[in-house]
């Protein structure tokens, strides 16, 4: 059992994955470059948040292509859990690892605060051990994290909505409770087979409660679910 | 011999373009009330080696590999002042 925390030039947050990973959840992680060419013996993958390559003609468009995003795909074609957060989220798209793709915030500003999350869809690697309903809350940091996919209804009726932003009552009607404007408050998709999830807020970052402003920790939940999943056993988390 | 291709990539109809929305808001406080819409998109322009049979092909995928995010944006390529075929 192994993490890699792929690392662009330009990511943040990686430190972070990397310490919850290994000293929070207690799954060995090391960092894989952007240029390298290999996971490893890696059984999990995390692409972190950050501006990779400057965000250049588009949000991920070029990390997208570098060479250790084809090792990322083969690894997820082989149905390798893959957690893409923020950044990476983006990245995952542009990759064509996850479908649609994330557009500038409706309010045209970078948006940084801590958001309610409530988890549905299919199972996933990171979220089976979350009871389905449970409203997490984590911090948003973003300037493009308005969800577009061509065709919504299907993304819906095959479970692929993993993340939706709520109010902290859990209702999807507050505007307010919907940070960029996307469709449908989707916060985090997954793919078809379930095992690529992405998501804009940062959970990484609300894994521990001294790092919460509310002495939360809802964010560790993904990582231990994952742990579970490693593990091969059914576990509740969160 | 050096050419030199022309790509605008500009977001499908539809897709939501608050950056243009902005712009024509802007214009219209500016005493342009005749803009009834904005819509931004990118100009690339690529400095090409030589001329090969089969660029107009090439360049077509390097919008769709690259320069351009087919679920949300086309592009039109020009070449030498040309619309690309």
């Amino acid at each position: 059992m192994n993490a890699a925390v792929i690392r662009f030039p330009g990511s943040n947050c990686d430190d972070d994955a990397l310490h919850v990973l290994g000293r929070v959840v207690g799954v060995p992680a090391k960092f894989a470059w952007h240029k390298d060419a290999s996971l490893g013996d890696a059984t999990l993958v995390v692409i972190p948040g950050g501006f990779s390559y400057g965000d250049y003609l588009r949000a991920g468009a070029m990390a997208a292509h570098s060479p250790i995003m084809a090792a990322v795909k083969a690894f997820a074609e082989r149905g390798g859990p893959v957690l893409a957060i923020c950044n990476g989220f983006q990245i995952a798209c542009e990759a064509g690892l996850l479908p649609g793709v994330l557009t500038r915030n409706a309010s045209l500003r970078f948006v940084c605060r801590d958001v309610h999350l409530v988890v549905e869809g299919r199972p996933t690697p990171f979220t089976s051990g979350i009871p389905a309903g449970r409203i997490l809350r984590m911090p948003v940091a973003h300037a493009e994290g308005r969800y577009v996919h061509p065709d919504l209804p299907s993304l819906e009726a095959s479970g692929q909505i993993i993340f939706r932003y709520v109010d902290a009552s859990g209702s999807h009607s507050d505007l307010g409770a919907n940070p960029n404007g996307s469709s449908a408050n989707i916060a985090g998709i997954c793919n078809a087979a379930g095992n690529v999830v992405g998501l804009m807020p940062h959970p990484e970052r609300a894994a521990e409660p001294i790092l919460s402003p509310v002495g939360l920790a809802d964010g560790r939940s993904l990582f231990e679910s994952a742990r579970a999943h490693l593990d091969g056993v059914q576990r509740r988390v969160g | 011999m050096k050419t030199i291709a022309r790509v605008f990539v500009t977001l499908k109809s539809g897709v939501l373009d608050p950056q243009g929305q902005a712009v024509a808001n802007a214009l219209h406080r500016l005493g342009f009330p005749e803009v009834k819409g904005a819509r931004i998109g990118k100009y690339i322009e690529l400095e090409l080696d030589g001329e090969a049979a089969d660029a107009d092909a090439r360049l077509a995928k390097m919008c769709e590999d690259l320069l351009a995010n087919t679920v949300i944006e086309e592009y039109r390529i020009e070449r030498d002042g040309k619309p690309s075929k």
